[in-house]
């Protein structure tokens, strides 16, 4: 059904069409709208059977989910931003123990210093934890995305992350298409886990593996993730059928076909650069978007064939590697290797910097004149870096950065739009 | 695309407002985006949402810069951030107080702009009467539809009822008629002036 | 079963066997038909009380849920000793999923259970002092507070023995460890120090709190049945030596575990709602010195440097115990 809603009662919807069996909830910004609504429907009876946990931690609720999954109950959580990194040994675990969870992330950044608002750093820090991740560029796909990473994690019985930005999608009121339940019990059958804890049948899960045996475990997880690549996309077609719309994939273009440049995106900041794109379009140039679904696995191959054709490309990413540029760049760049294209990478919106069009219309041209440098910080403020710089220089006890940056803009931050 | 920016004090109802125009627009098979612009909720603090409509898929999501409409939930940010900023030659205006421009200390802003596209609204009244609260965002998105004919006063009265129930939806539908009304009759004055 | 005749080889205890209760009152172990949820051919060290603990633990909880009990462990000597890939002693469904998340883990197998309706499933969570009153307390105090329906079980060897024996949050004043070492002024553990988990436990109000030693192996049967006969969040703590850890003589584990609740150190209690229902009684006081003595993490309060005055304040210790807890029979005239 046709709504205009906001994006984590949206999601929130799409959880319950999958019939979950145990969800676990600890409060963090910006993903508590899709947890609270869900604990609603649970406690309303709407769900039945199905288990609402209020835990005390995000570790806990990694664990919870980590049980119950074991004990073959389907299995849904959702975190952010210090909530993930809190959760970290479990996320590593549930998948070393191939459990198919499925966790929203509502992407937002890492602290310090303390941020609530939107980057891609809290999942992007999890790359190698053997989840898969897959990213939504608009509440519609984030509600497909959820539907689509249930099934594909049980197939596999490997977890999966489902990001969405937090706060511009998941507070964004727009018109999504919630699938009937019928369309969802056709697309998604009953969870049959392929190890489960039950007296009938005693099983130990959860041994200490030794040298002798380790790499395989570690190798089977990659392999999945390797056949997940075949999966996914198939799994889209499938989904096509029932509901009618293209949603999911590992990657989409947009007017790339004859593209010298390309920009290489993830997420919701995809509508942005598609709008811009328009705009350089209509003026003449060649110019067009890869946005990039699955992360992990990286479609290393589709990334290649996108690209491969054009001139140079761009990657915007909403995070950074610290010391080294950009996480999501550096992964393009792996699937381009030995074809002569040049990259480059450009790191925005961290901490919820606002990504203008303006902003990105100066950057693609300067991209396409070649005119950048390997790494770009777009809207940096480098009067206020630089002074920080100089006051460093200066004076030994400099003392705290955050607060003397903030002292420089002469801001309170509320104050603020955009 | 038009784009309208709510200013507003946290638990005047700023995001609500936003939300609900959205919806409006939706009923009356129009694509809407409704954000807010996410700072830590504190009551009493000066909140900013947004709302884009058109008659395609929204896909952009920066901050409003340039609005086309500025709703002004309390006057007194004014004085503490530049609310006015990046507004359109010919945007919409829309402030909640029982003042007038002139009175108020914006005579000068008035002058340079059409006065078809500015309105005072006494909406922290008009709540106050017919809902019992202080909340003037209902009837400011009411007297919102009234200044532009972006959206209908029925589809503002269907995106209460699917918020609201029972009393409090009555109360906000009387206190949106109200406030459409109020807004018809000053654009009415305005257009004979 | 046929009844043999009752002969008195043993000296010295209270116990006399289960050849002269009824069959139905014998303890689980008794009978040829236990589960055996821990297996031989693990790679416990000989003595180890956590193994032996454990297994009467377990098998207990077995004969309470009818062989329905599916059980989480933490990470520590019980997980790896039990579980060397690719061989596991467990006969129950068994998950070890990290250190210090058991609890939660075992909340969730729990709600699952529920959630499909399996109402005949219980669920036991074990773990070592360090996994549960140490890293693992966020989770576990989580899990009493929300009274979610698990027995956790602790065994506490008071350290950590599976990384080399350093101290724990259990770990008792003076006691020799790898990262409280013997030396100084005030060699050993800190006094002042320390946590009691099942006192904590209390005070989260949940149905059932127990501690047991391996020493009283009826006592800490009795216990783990009686937990599994209830429901909501359960706690027993049952003391366990560690021969290596320690310096003690495997042979001497049960006489140990017997001492440290002889002296007062460890006192046996039950507690429902947060309530001290029954104690175990001292049969037979002993001063704290030869509780302390056989072992080798305290061998450095005695001999040529002794140091009386250390011995004393862990005396005061049992004794403060043995008052709250009125662990001594009352007198009579």
């Amino acid at each position: 059904m046709l709504k205009q809603t906001e994006g984590s009662k949206a999601v929130a919807e799409a959880i319950a069409l999958c019939r979950p069996e145990v969800i676990c909830a600890y409060p963090i910004s910006p993903q508590t709208h899709i947890v609270e609504a869900l604990g609603e429907m649970v406690k309303a009876g709407e769900l039945a059977p199905c288990e609402f946990i209020n835990v005390e931690s995000e570790f806990a609720a990694m664990s919870v989910a980590i049980g119950s999954s074991a004990a073959g109950a389907r299995s849904y959580t959702a975190t952010a931003s210090q909530g993930l990194l809190f959760m970290v040994e479990a996320v590593y675990n549930a998948a070393g123990l191939g459990l198919p969870i499925v966790m929203t992330v509502a992407n937002r950044a890492i602290g310090a210093p303390i941020n609530i608002w939107n980057d891609h750093s809290d999942s992007l820090s999890q790359r190698d934890s053997g989840w898969m991740q897959l990213f939504a560029e608009t509440n519609q796909e984030a509600v497909d995305l959820h539907i689509q990473a249930f099934r594909l994690a049980e197939e596999l019985s490997m977890p999966i992350m489902v990001c969405m930005d937090g706060f511009i999608l998941t507070h964004a009121f727009e018109r999504v298409d919630i699938p009937a339940q019928e369309q969802v019990d056709a697309y998604l059958p009953p969870f049959d886990p392929r190890q489960v804890l039950d007296p009938a049948e005693p099983v130990s899960i959860g041994a200490m593996v030794g040298p002798e045996a380790f790499m395989e475990v570690k190798y089977l997880a990659h392999a999945k993730q390797m056949q997940a690549l075949e999966r996914i996309p198939q799994l889209a077609d499938e989904f096509k059928k029932i509901f009618g719309r293209d949603s999911g994939g590992l990657v989409r273009t947009y007017r790339a076909d004859d593209a010298e440049t390309m920009i290489v995106a993830m997420g919701s900041v995809l509508g942005t650069i598609k709008d811009v794109v328009d705009e350089m379009r209509a003026e003449g140039h060649k110019i067009g978007v890869l946005g990039i679904i699955s992360f992990r696995p990286f479609p290393l191959e589709q990334v290649r064939a996108a690209l491969i054709k054009s001139k140079r490309f761009i990657v915007l990413e909403k995070s950074l590697a610290v010391g080294m540029g950009g996480i999501v760049a550096t992964n393009v760049r792996m699937a381009v290797t030995g074809s002569g294209l040049r990259g480059f990478t450009a790191i925005a919106g961290l901490g919820g910097r606002a990504i203008p069009k303006s902003s990105l219309h100066k950057l693609f041209r300067q991209a396409e004149q070649e005119k950048l440098e390997p790494v770009t910080f777009v809207d940096l403020d480098w009067d206020v870096v630089n002074k920080q710089l100089e006051r460093e220089k200066q004076n030994r006890r400099s003392g705290p950065i955050a607060e003397n940056i903030l002292f420089d803009k002469g801001m309170s931050s509320s104050a603020k739009f955009g | 695309m038009f784009q309208i920016r709510i200013h507003g004090r946290g638990g005047q109802g700023v995001v609500t407002a936003t939300e609900m125009l959205s919806v409006a627009a939706f009923e009356e098979g129009r694509h809407a985006q409704a954000f807010p612009s996410f700072g830590s909720e504190r009551t009493g603090a000066p909140v900013v949402a947004f709302c884009r409509i058109d008659d395609k898929e929204i896909r952009l999501r920066e901050p409003i810069m340039e609005p086309d409409a500025l709703i002004i939930q309390d006057p007194t940010l004014l004085h503490q951030i530049d609310v006015f900023a990046g507004l359109k030659p010919d945007g919409y205006v829309l402030l909640n107080t029982h003042h007038t421009f002139e009175t108020i200390g914006l005579g000068d802003f008035a002058k340079e702009r059409d006065r078809g596209r500015l309105c005072t609204l006494p909406a922290t009244q008009l709540g106050l009467k017919h809902v019992g609260r202080p909340i003037p965002n209902v009837p400011l998105i009411a007297g919102f539809a009234a200044l532009s004919d972006m959206i209908q006063l029925a589809s503002v009265i269907k995106a209460i009822n699917e918020k609201f129930s029972g009393k409090v939806a009555e109360g906000n539908i009387a206190a949106a008629a109200e406030a459409y009304a109020l807004v018809k009759e000053q654009m009415k004055e305005h257009a004979h002036a | 079963m046929s009844f043999q005749p009752v002969k008195f080889y043993q000296t010295g205890t209270y116990t006399v066997g289960n050849r002269l209760l009824a069959p139905d009152e014998r303890s689980v172990q008794a009978n040829q038909m236990r589960g055996n949820s821990i297996n031989s051919g693990h790679r416990a060290c000989q003595g180890c009380g956590e193994a032996l603990g454990a297994r009467y633990a377990i098998d207990a909880a077995m004969v309470e849920s009818n062989g329905q009990l599916i059980a989480a462990n933490a990470t520590g000597c019980l997980e790896v000793f039990s579980t060397p890939y690719p061989e596991s002693s467990w006969q129950v469904p068994w998950i070890h999923s990290l250190f210090g998340n058991t609890a939660a883990v075992a909340t969730g197998i729990a709600a699952a259970m529920k959630a499909k309706g399996r109402h005949e499933v219980r669920v036991v969570a074990q773990g070592g002092d360090g996994g549960t009153t140490d890293i693992g307390f966020g989770c576990l105090s989580g899990m009493f507070e929300r009274n979610d329906d698990v027995l956790y079980i602790c065994y506490d060897n008071e350290g950590y023995m599976n990384t080399g024996v350093q101290r724990s949050s259990a770990t008792p004043p003076a006691a020799r460890t790898a990262t409280t070492m013997p030396v100084g002024p005030e060699p050993g553990n800190v006094f002042g120090q320390g946590k009691n988990v099942p006192e904590i436990a209390m005070a989260h109000g949940i149905p059932y709190v127990a501690t047991a030693t391996v020493a009283d192996l009826r006592d800490l049967e009795y216990k783990v049945r009686k937990a599994m006969r209830m429901h909501g969040a359960r706690y027993i703590q049952i003391f366990v030596p560690c021969p290596l850890g320690w310096g003690t003589a495997s042979h001497d584990t049960i006489r140990i575990a017997r001492l440290a609740k002889e002296s007062g150190m460890f006192p046996v209690f039950e507690a429902e709602h947060g309530e001290v229902t029954s104690v175990l009684k001292i049969r037979n006081k002993v001063a704290i010195g030869e509780y302390l003595k056989p072992q080798k993490r305290f061998a450095h309060l005695f001999g040529k440097h002794a140091h009386p005055e250390t011995v004393a304040r862990l005396q005061a210790i049992a004794d403060r115990n043995i008052r709250k807890y009125g662990l001594l029979e009352e007198e009579t005239d």
